[in-house]
């Protein structure tokens, strides 16, 4: 996995549920990911997944990915293309079927710094996201070992693909 | 230094000596996934090379979510779970058994002192039972299918308090509305729960599972209660015996405490989108509603269906508005029958489907059209949860629910007499 992403932020509120991310009603007539990302945070913004650029940041509050355990929430993300979700805390169900799937997640207190489209740079290494735009830095919370040795290996999947074993 | 019900649970699964923050590796005592998760949980485990479940007897699959299946995908997921839990010896549970937590109350699975994950988000409904129970993603369920450990870290616990005895028509769902409503969404976040006091003492099994089942609302990793006679005696009355008992230590370490005098509550309704947005009933009454949704993991147990039918008894589903019932199991169903409840349902113009998740999840049985409003004994009112996104959910008791569908707009139930 990259230890730097780059890309623009997308601001989005708090408590963001997995409703929000992909409705129930498409999560259960749609297998096909691709197909399904297309309908990814509907609930925010009907045009989310068409607009979205790849490799851009979400940028959130408080709780995201609150509700159900649907692991569809963070691969519609994924397959859209972002490159990292960035909040202020995050649901446990969500952050932990993110870094299962290889997706980051990163908590920060500072994401009311952040502005629309504001350029940053996720250092993964360093702990550290640098606003390009702002020429700010803000420090995350760190990552626990357990946590990262899944996320850096892309996943669970891949871990065990590469290792031939589970982590633990 | 004591112990709360979790760490003496996450030290026994752990086989060390464990305190919140901890991080452990635990092995589970039952695994369950359902019709909405279980396709990539089998895509993961086969993508991770697994030939055999570590323990068939433990696992646990579902039927439940679009059940019958409204659709070929939906078909097709039934079927490879159908197969996959054949094959593998698994317990599985064809479509109409029930809704997946339901099943795994009356499996006997859920007890006192077990550590159950499920691939759905209210699997912290067991907790009522003494067990510390939680969802977890696809991914990781297929880890635990491989071998039946998976990591947690050993959550803080909030005590929350309920004195006194519940008001007439009052009921645990609007109990713990009122919770959510004064928690907020994450105002439990990460940790364990544990409802105490004479309001829980006095409350039945199946109001606890209700409260239980709510905690993840407040984005709690489980609901719990400690064991005590009436959580036996359910058990005794399934067939089946504690295997073993648990308290919270004098001395444990808690992280934060919550009180709420319930002798006084009135019943409680979640206004869209959020469930913490919670109004007493008599601040919203009036909102003319299109369905009225009674059942699912929070309300779809015997004594929901009793209430509601209570009120529905000798009266109709106002013109112009359906009434869906889904009791959570077939042996609710069955129970439901016995004691007339299903002829009461029918006679008000009630809608009874088969035992699943009915209309919540917005898949089958009931999707709202845009502008309609529901009012649902369910446990999430999310924007587009239950069809389009322009649809509105109040979250209410069976006893709101009834007196809802008869006058067509929320109505308190107090206000309706019972015979």
């Amino acid at each position: 996995m990259s230890m730097l992403i780059q890309g623009r932020a997308w601001k989005l509120g708090d408590d963001v549920n997995t409703d929000l991310i992909i409705s129930g009603k498409y999560k259960l007539s749609i297998t096909d990911l691709n197909e399904l990302s297309k309908h990814a945070m509907e609930g925010v913004d009907p045009k989310f997944a068409e607009n979205f650029v790849k490799g851009d940041l979400l940028v959130a509050g408080k709780n995201f990915g609150c509700g159900s355990s649907r692991e569809q929430a963070p691969l519609v993300l994924k397959y859209v293309g972002v490159g990292a979700v960035i909040a202020r805390s995050f649901a446990r169900i969500f952050y932990r079927n993110s870094i299962n799937i290889g997706l980051p997640v990163v908590e920060c207190k500072d994401v009311e710094k952040i502005s629309e489209r504001d350029l940053l740079q996720l250092d993964l290494d360093r702990g550290i996201i640098g606003n390009l735009t702002k020429n700010e830095n803000y420090r995350i919370k760190p990552i626990p070992q357990e946590v990262w040795q899944i996320l850096s290996n892309e996943g669970l999947v891949a871990y065990v693909k590469k290792y031939g074993k589970l982590p633990w | 230094m004591g112990k709360t019900i979790s760490e003496k649970i996450f030290s026994r699964a752990s086989e060390r000596d464990v305190y919140a923050g901890d991080i452990v590796v635990a092995k589970v005592d039952a695994a369950m996934a359902h019709d909405g998760t279980a396709l990539l949980a089998l895509d993961a485990f086969e993508e991770m090379g697994g030939k055999s479940l570590w323990n068939p007897k433990r696992v646990f699959l579902v039927l439940d979510h679009v059940a019958p299946s409204a659709n070929e995908v939906s078909s097709k997921v039934h079927e490879r779970m159908r197969e996959f839990a054949f094959q593998q010896g698994a317990n599985f549970y064809e479509v109409g058994s029930g809704v997946c937590h339901q099943l795994m109350v009356e499996s006997g699975f859920a007890q006192p002192g077990t550590l159950i994950v499920g691939a759905d988000s209210h699997t912290c409904t067991y907790g009522a039972l003494g067990a510390s129970a939680t969802g977890i993603g696809s991914t990781e369920m297929a880890a635990v299918f491989l071998s039946g450990k998976l990591w947690f870290k050993v959550p803080e616990t909030m005590r929350v308090i309920f004195d006194g005895s519940l008001p007439y028509m009052v009921t645990p769902k609007d109990v713990i509305l009122k919770t959510v409503g004064t928690v907020k969404a994450d105002g439990a976040a990460y940790q364990a729960v544990e409802f105490r006091g004479s309001t829980i003492k006095e409350m039945s099994v199946q109001g606890r599972l209700t409260l239980c089942n709510m905690a993840v609302e407040m984005g709690a990793k489980t609901g719990i209660v400690e064991p005590d006679e009436k959580t036996v005696e359910h058990l005794t009355s399934l067939g089946f015996s504690p295997q073993m008992t648990l308290q919270s230590d004098e001395d444990a370490e808690y992280s934060g405490k919550v009180k709420l005098d319930t002798s006084e509550l009135e019943p409680q309704v979640a206004c869209p989108h959020y469930v913490d947005n919670v109004k007493p009933v008599t601040s919203v009454e009036g909102i003319e509603v299109d369905q009225v949704f009674l059942g699912s993991c929070t309300n779809g147990r015997i004594e929901d269906l009793r209430l509601a039918a209570n009120i529905l008894r000798d009266r109709k589903v106002k013109k112009g508005v359906r009434m869906i019932v889904a009791p959570a199991s077939r042996r609710v169903y069955f129970q439901a029958l016995r004691d007339g409840l299903i002829e009461v349902f029918l006679s008000s113009g009630c809608v009874v489907c088969n035992p699943g998740c009915g209309p919540c999840v917005g898949a089958h049985q009931g999707v709202l059209a845009p502008g309609e409003v529901c009012a649902s004994t369910s446990n999430r009112n999310f924007k587009g949860r239950m069809g389009s996104t322009d649809a509105e959910i109040y979250l209410v008791s069976p006893a709101t629910a009834a007196a809802t569908a008869v006058n067509g707009e929320i109505t308190d139930p107090r206000r309706l007499k019972i015979e």
